[in-house]
């Protein structure tokens, strides 16, 4: 079976977040940008000839900031999706598009509607402006506001948002207004994520000459506590470690990963994993041009071997709050989680780690926040 | 050339001179001036070929080479120049390589004057006779005062410096004058081609195709290819295989004779059969008696060392095995640990000496070891009489059954500055330093005369040094013989577990603060585990400090989608590594640092 999941990458943004190493950049060339969605046109047509959709049930389009667009671009790029892969939508098909406050009007986001986007992430980060400006965003919380009343305008009802804690000088205080300012708003879902620094960042520069007041790790500890505490209290149940949603509004997309299912991945530096294989696309413009004018973009492709792809089950299956179903990988693997990881399991359920409900083996609460821990266990030699 | 006529034109010399007093520059400069290398080969510190002698900017094997010199009296001279580490860790070095020369120049920088380690190298040198042609190296300096410190060698060596060559090896100033004064002053060696051979082993080292490689100065005879030699120490008998010199490259000869300083190769297997010091004669014409040989020194600093990987232990004892072939002075023996399972127990000259030896085992041998704390030898006087030494403080027996312990003393000689004296004093005070003396070098310096106990040089006396004269102080020791302390050994309990590897001794009136400081600083440098861990130090059964390490918190990826699939699994697969670089101590989880933190006690930064 092919996969029924794309994954699409639009590497353009305004500016760089200061805590951002995505693959993303910063131009105001548009030729630039109309270059890049023909090579990503001509992109789709091999991948899809090469492996040919049965029926596309999730299509994420992620970036950098696939809103960035302008409206003639976004009609453009959406268009050729429709062109590859319009027969193929499921009728309930999730297709999220993320968007960044301050880049979203009403007739842009009316385009979007019309070509079949029906959900979005907006990538929010905070409502406190000073803490926005400190991290390198640049819109404001009035931007929020007016981007999540267009999308309604233009009839979007499914939107999620992100949300960061463990900022710099941020307190439990100023997330907890956050936090309560985005759950006045009509959200069916909320990520949110503790902050990483990573390298080739600002912040990393920053952290390095010790110029980065980061709260401690129990202060941050304390934020996600509060995080998932609040969220389940309004009616978001937490599914995943940095991911909320309303009952049957999950994420069915991003679920794939989790569920260590296959997706296309398409874009400059994107992932793709078809048939038990991973492929990486080139991440810099230049290249990424210069490649889809010969073929697929591809700078590596590598086979996951079965027993990486067993650890590769557990370790993104640890991640959802319902854990790995274990019927489900004894009848991918032919073998049971017993027969593979025996002793781990044993020694992490007998530390309070781990658990097994309803034929899932799952973290326990206590191990939520020390997820790394356990995953860490299942990489063998 | 007929074999006497050519030894009245062999100068051999070496270079004495303190650390960044511009040594290995000079060297270079006088290989580029005698056409050993082209300009294009040369390489900054050429005769410092050791990867870490390149970072460090320091020598730590000696190393000689063969020059060929047309002199201004119109004559060919064969100089051999021998190369030795200026650090007070490597006299024996010295001692070694002096001993195969006539002739020494000293170095001395124009702005500095003479350090305290310069002297115990030039005293080395006056033991052996050697001729000293005083060279006042980087006049260029804006600094400079080459007319000071010329009054400075003078008087604190009591060396005529009417005729000192004044250089720039930087900027190649004065290199020619040097060698001048090396042909005329450094004496022709003296010694009989004909007689039975006598060649003095200065170093060795070990190659796997020729077998070890004998480093050589010959005093008497001659030494040729197909010659059957004895080395008069082991009565080992081999058959030369190769004669050669080093110009700077390895060029095989046809023979080497008196004076001359090359290697031989005789298919030797076995290290030991080549004792640094040793004669080598001719098997069937051997000579009467050996030459004199070294000064052997024994280890003061000792410390454990272990592998990380348990299984590694036979592969670090041939790295130590290896690294002992051509540094006699490395001493070891196996040793067992609780806390971190076999492993050895090892002597050094000094704190560089074991840096270097664990640099090396790391970076040649690929081994990831833990080195213990370094401490030195203590005599243990029970109270039934028994006497004994230890050098490993898990070996002390309980307070009870101590009579008395012992505990060397150095006396250590300082220069510096005067501005710093107070400082300096104060410093050696702290140290439980006895005051001996102090003499005014000149206007502006001081030397200072200490005695002190080892073990607080061997702990972090030289850093304090450093920055406590912002670098200006330089300083030197000798052995000076046992003396009663009170002393007692402290422990550390990690999750209430003793940790064998973590015990030192320490003076009874510093032991508490030092306690509540190695405590602080394991607190720091153990990551936090899934529980929290209780530091505690102890006397006996007497808790002196207590630390706790709080209880890891939160480690969790935020984001994982599909990009960061791959990507997130090297971080685990890396934080899983570094797990395995850590020792288990019990259930605790203890870094590399740690078992050295009993040693590092500034708070900044824990590397030198």
């Amino acid at each position: 079976m092919p996969p029924t999941s794309v994954y699409m990458h639009i590497p353009f943004c305004t500016n760089k977040c200061y805590y951002c190493d995505f693959n993303s950049f910063v131009t105001k060339n548009p030729q630039l940008v109309w270059d890049y969605l023909d090579a990503l046109k001509n992109e789709m047509k091999l991948t899809f000839e090469q492996t040919p959709v049965e029926e596309v049930k999730t299509i994420f389009v992620g970036g950098g900031t696939p809103s960035y667009l302008e409206h003639d671009q976004m009609k453009y790029f959406l268009e050729a999706v429709q062109e590859h892969l319009g027969r193929y939508f499921a009728s309930d098909i999730e297709f999220t598009m993320e968007a960044n406050p301050g880049t979203t009007d009403v007739e842009k986001l009316t385009i979007m509607r019309s070509f079949g986007v029906n959900r979005l992430s907006f990538g929010v980060q905070s409502f406190d402006n000073a803490l926005l400006e400190r991290i390198g965003r640049i819109h404001d919380t009035d931007a929020v506001y007016r981007s999540i009343d267009n999308a309604v305008a233009a009839g979007f009802s499914n939107m999620s948002i992100d949300l960061m804690f463990g900022l710099p000088d941020q307190t439990m205080e100023t997330f907890a207004e956050s936090l309560n300012k985005a759950l006045k708003l009509p959200l069916t879902h909320l990520s949110s994520y503790g902050l990483k620094v990573e390298e080739n960042t600002l912040f990393h520069t920053l952290y390095q000459k010790d110029q980065l007041p980061l709260p401690t790790e129990e202060q941050e500890l304390e934020m996600y506590l509060y995080l998932i505490e609040t969220l389940e209290k309004h009616g978001l149940h937490m599914y995943e470690i940095s991911n909320f949603a309303k009952p049957g509004c999950e994420s069915r997309h991003n679920k794939t990963y989790w569920l260590n299912n296959d997706y296309y991945g398409l874009g400059a530096g994107a992932h793709g994993y078809v048939g038990g294989q991973r492929h990486v696309n080139a991440g810099p413009l230049a290249i990424y041009l210069q490649k889809a004018k010969e073929g697929l973009p591809r700078v590596d492709e590598y086979r996951i071997s079965t027993k990486e792809q067993m650890e590769d089950q557990m370790i993104l299956g640890l991640r959802l709050r319902e854990g790995v179903d274990l019927a489900r990988f004894q009848a991918r693997f032919h073998r049971t989680v017993e027969d593979e990881f025996g002793a781990i399991v044993t020694e992490q359920k007998a530390k309070g780690m781990l658990e097994e409900v309803d034929g899932h083996l799952r973290l326990t609460e206590q191990a939520i926040p020390l997820g790394n821990e356990v995953f860490a266990c299942f990489l063998r030699e | 050339m007929d074999r006497l006529e050519r030894q009245k034109k062999i100068r051999n010399f070496s270079i004495i001179a303190h650390i960044d007093h511009g040594k290995s520059t000079l060297a270079d400069r006088i290989l580029e001036l005698t056409g050993a290398l082209t300009a294009r080969e040369m390489e900054d510190q050429f005769l410092d070929t050791m990867e870490l002698e390149r970072e460090r900017g320091i020598t730590i094997k000696l190393n000689a080479v063969r020059l060929n010199y047309k002199a201004d009296d119109g004559d060919e001279y064969i100089l051999h120049l021998i190369d030795t580490p200026g650090h007070v860790d490597f006299t024996y070095e010295v001692s070694r390589s002096l001993a195969a020369c006539e002739g020494a120049l000293l170095v001395v920088d124009a702005a500095q004057g003479i350090e305290a380690q310069t002297l115990a190298n030039v005293y080395l040198a006056l033991d052996n006779n050697l001729e000293i042609i005083p060279v006042i190296n980087k006049i260029d300096l804006p600094s400079a005062e080459p007319e000071r410190v010329k009054g400075e060698v003078e008087d604190v060596i009591g060396l005529d410096c009417s005729d000192a060559c004044l250089t720039s090896a930087k900027a190649g100033i004065g290199i020619k004058d040097v060698l001048e004064a090396v042909v005329k002053n450094v004496p022709a060696p003296t010694g009989d081609p004909e007689a039975p051979l006598q060649a003095l082993i200065f170093d060795s080292y070990f190659d796997q195709y020729r077998g070890v490689i004998v480093s050589v100065r010959v005093m008497n005879g001659t030494l040729r290819k197909g010659m059957k030699i004895k080395m008069m120490a082991t009565n080992a008998v081999f058959e030369v295989t190769e004669v050669g010199t080093s110009t700077p490259r390895q060029t095989p000869v046809n023979e080497l004779t008196v004076g001359d300083v090359g290697y031989l190769a005789a298919s030797i297997k076995n290290v030991g059969d080549t004792r640094v010091g040793d004669t080598v004669t001719e098997a069937t014409r051997p000579a009467v008696e050996p030459l004199p040989g070294y000064r052997k020194i024994n280890p003061m600093v000792f410390c454990g060392i272990y592998p990380i990987e348990t299984n590694q232990f036979n592969d670090l004892r041939e790295a130590l095995e290896k690294l002992q072939l051509n540094d006699a002075s490395l001493q070891f023996e196996p040793e067992t640990s609780q806390a971190l399972g076999f492993g050895f127990r090892c002597g050094f000259l000094g704190l560089l000496h074991m840096e270097i030896i664990q640099e090396r085992i790391e970076r040649e041998f690929n081994i990831d070891i833990i080195t213990t704390a370094p401490s030195v030898i203590y005599r243990i006087t029970q109270t039934n009489g028994e006497t004994y030494e230890i050098d490993n403080p898990s070996k002390m027996p309980e307070i009870q059954k101590i009579d008395f312990i012992e505990e060397p003393y150095v006396i250590s000689t300082v220069m510096v500055p005067k501005d710093y004296v107070g400082d300096v004093m104060q410093l050696c005070q702290g140290k439980r330093g006895e005051f001996i003396d102090m003499q005014y070098l000149g206007e502006n310096r001081v030397q200072l005369k200490y005695n002190m106990p080892l073990s607080e040089i061997v702990y972090d006396f030289f850093d304090l040094l450093k920055s406590g004269t912002k670098g200006y102080a330089s300083f030197d020791y000798e052995m000076a013989g046992y003396k009663q302390s009170k002393l007692v050994k402290m422990d550390i309990l990690l999750n209430g577990e003793t940790v064998d590897a973590l015990s030192f001794i320490v003076h009874k009136d510093t032991a508490y603060p030092r306690g509540k400081v190695i405590c602080e600083k394991l607190k720091e440098l153990i990551p936090r585990q899934q529980f929290e861990v209780p530091i505690q130090a102890t006397i006996g059964q007497k808790v002196v400090a207590r630390e706790t390490i709080s209880a890891m918190r939160k480690n969790v990826l935020a984001k994982c989608y599909g990009g960061d699939i791959s990507r997130k699994r090297k971080l685990l697969e890396k934080q899983k590594e570094g797990k395995k670089r850590m020792k288990a101590v019990g259930s605790v989880e203890v870094p590399q640092e740690a078992f050295m933190a009993v040693l590092r006690m500034d708070d900044n930064n824990g590397k030198k």
